[in-house]
């Protein structure tokens, strides 16, 4: 057994929270103690994949573990930043932005949507489906790329052969269907820790 | 060792899925790396294989994931896995249901329970892992309700920082773990 005195959770300093979901920058507090940069080994900074991370205070304490943050990491940037065909990187960055809409992740929203509208050049369709969340009125292609988010996030998981066969109709082709399946899971991964680790916070 | 992700949807070698996921073969290498960190890590620290795969059974039981749910329940000792299995049946529900920060997105609130541990299961799973699995109940189905009381109550029950810190991971991969096999099955029997 530890004789290790219980640890404590952290308090963030003043911050204004998000209450809408929104394009804008925003910061991470965490609530649990990140590492100390001059803790950190070898193995934790390579875990960042990134050195500028170690700058983050949800990297550095996701970095505790290191093998899992360094896999997280590179399967991650696969799925979003891979360019060899499949489904586009507005469309990926689509679904991840529907699946942190459904599950309540205003941070990870900010991110993904600001990419989706970066990429898509369709700012006020993302902008639509923060203010109105997954039923909002898109076009058909995003419309049947949301649902599909939809149907893989809820629980039970509904997503059918009707998803795929509407995603053909769209023109997703069978590799273009299988990245929205990793883009919309993966986000169900990052949601989660994103969600219950810290909090989000305005800038500025 | 064989890749879980293809294992559990049936991906042959040389099918069209597998063609499908050698384009993200850093994914697909890097899933099964976490998959591998995770559950046969290099140094398990203090969260033991046992619990690993007790909080994975759970979930996966939660999502209700015949495939995933078998491939962890199969890894526990029997008191452990009927145990599991007891708690699956009493805690299933639907999601995501939670809170939004006090405003405009109130009207969205979509409350529900948090669901704890019954008294048997507490007996058999001990205090520590009914405290995970109350945590991982609302990671599945109601992660925005997250607050840092609920992490507290991680560490009032012996976990450390770090530990949270892979149940967390665990938790999460397996959220996505089980929806790329969901998903990808599905994929497959269109193909």
């Amino acid at each position: 057994m530890s004789t290790k005195a219980t640890e404590k959770t952290l308090t963030p300093p003043p911050h204004t929270e998000p209450v809408v979901f929104t394009r804008d920058m925003l910061d991470w507090l965490p609530w649990l103690e990140p590492m100390a940069e001059a803790d950190m080994t070898e193995r934790h900074l390579t875990s960042l994949v990134d050195a500028a991370r170690v700058k983050s205070p949800y990297f550095r304490l996701l970095a505790r573990d290191p093998d899992v943050l360094e896999a997280r990491t590179r399967t991650d940037k696969d799925i979003f930043y891979n360019p060899e065909a499949g489904l586009p990187r507005a469309e990926r960055e689509l679904a991840a932005a529907a699946t942190s809409r459904l599950n309540g992740c205003i941070y990870c929203a900010s991110v993904h949507a600001r990419f989706a509208a970066t990429y898509s050049k369709r700012v006020d369709d993302v902008q639509r489906l923060l203010d109105e969340g997954v039923d909002a009125k898109l076009d058909e292609r995003w419309e049947a790329i949301v649902a599909a988010s939809v149907a893989l996030t809820t629980i039970p998981m509904t997503f059918g052969k009707e998803h795929v066969e509407r995603l053909r109709k769209v023109g997703l082709d069978d590799a273009a269907i299988a990245d929205l399946i990793g883009a919309a899971s993966f986000f169900n991964w990052a949601n989660r820790l994103m969600l219950s680790l810290g909090v989000p916070a305005t800038q500025g | 060792m064989t890749d879980v992700i293809d294992t559990l949807v049936g991906i042959a070698p040389g099918s069209k899925l597998d063609a499908i996921r050698a384009q993200r073969s850093e994914a697909r290498k890097h899933a099964q790396a976490s998959y591998a960190s995770l559950f046969e890590p290099k140094d398990s620290g203090s969260v033991t294989a046992d619990e690993r795969h007790a909080i994975a059974a759970f979930v996966a039981g939660l999502h209700g994931e015949p495939k995933t749910g078998s491939f962890y329940a199969a890894k526990l000792p029997a008191s452990l896995g009927a145990a599991v299995a007891a708690e699956v049946a009493a805690a299933k529900s639907k999601g995501p249901y939670g809170h939004f920060p006090k405003g405009p997105l109130s009207a969205e609130d979509a409350p529900g329970p948090t669901w704890k541990v019954s008294d048997a299961g507490r007996k058999t799973l001990g205090p520590r892992l009914a405290a995970a699995f109350e945590h991982t109940h609302m990671l599945v189905f109601h992660p925005r309700d997250a607050s840092a009381p609920s992490l507290q109550s991680l560490l009032d029950a012996g976990w450390s920082t770090t530990d949270i810190v892979t149940i967390s991971q665990l938790v999460s991969f397996l959220s996505y773990q089980i929806r790329v096999v969901a998903g990808l099955s599905t994929l497959a029997s269109t193909l």
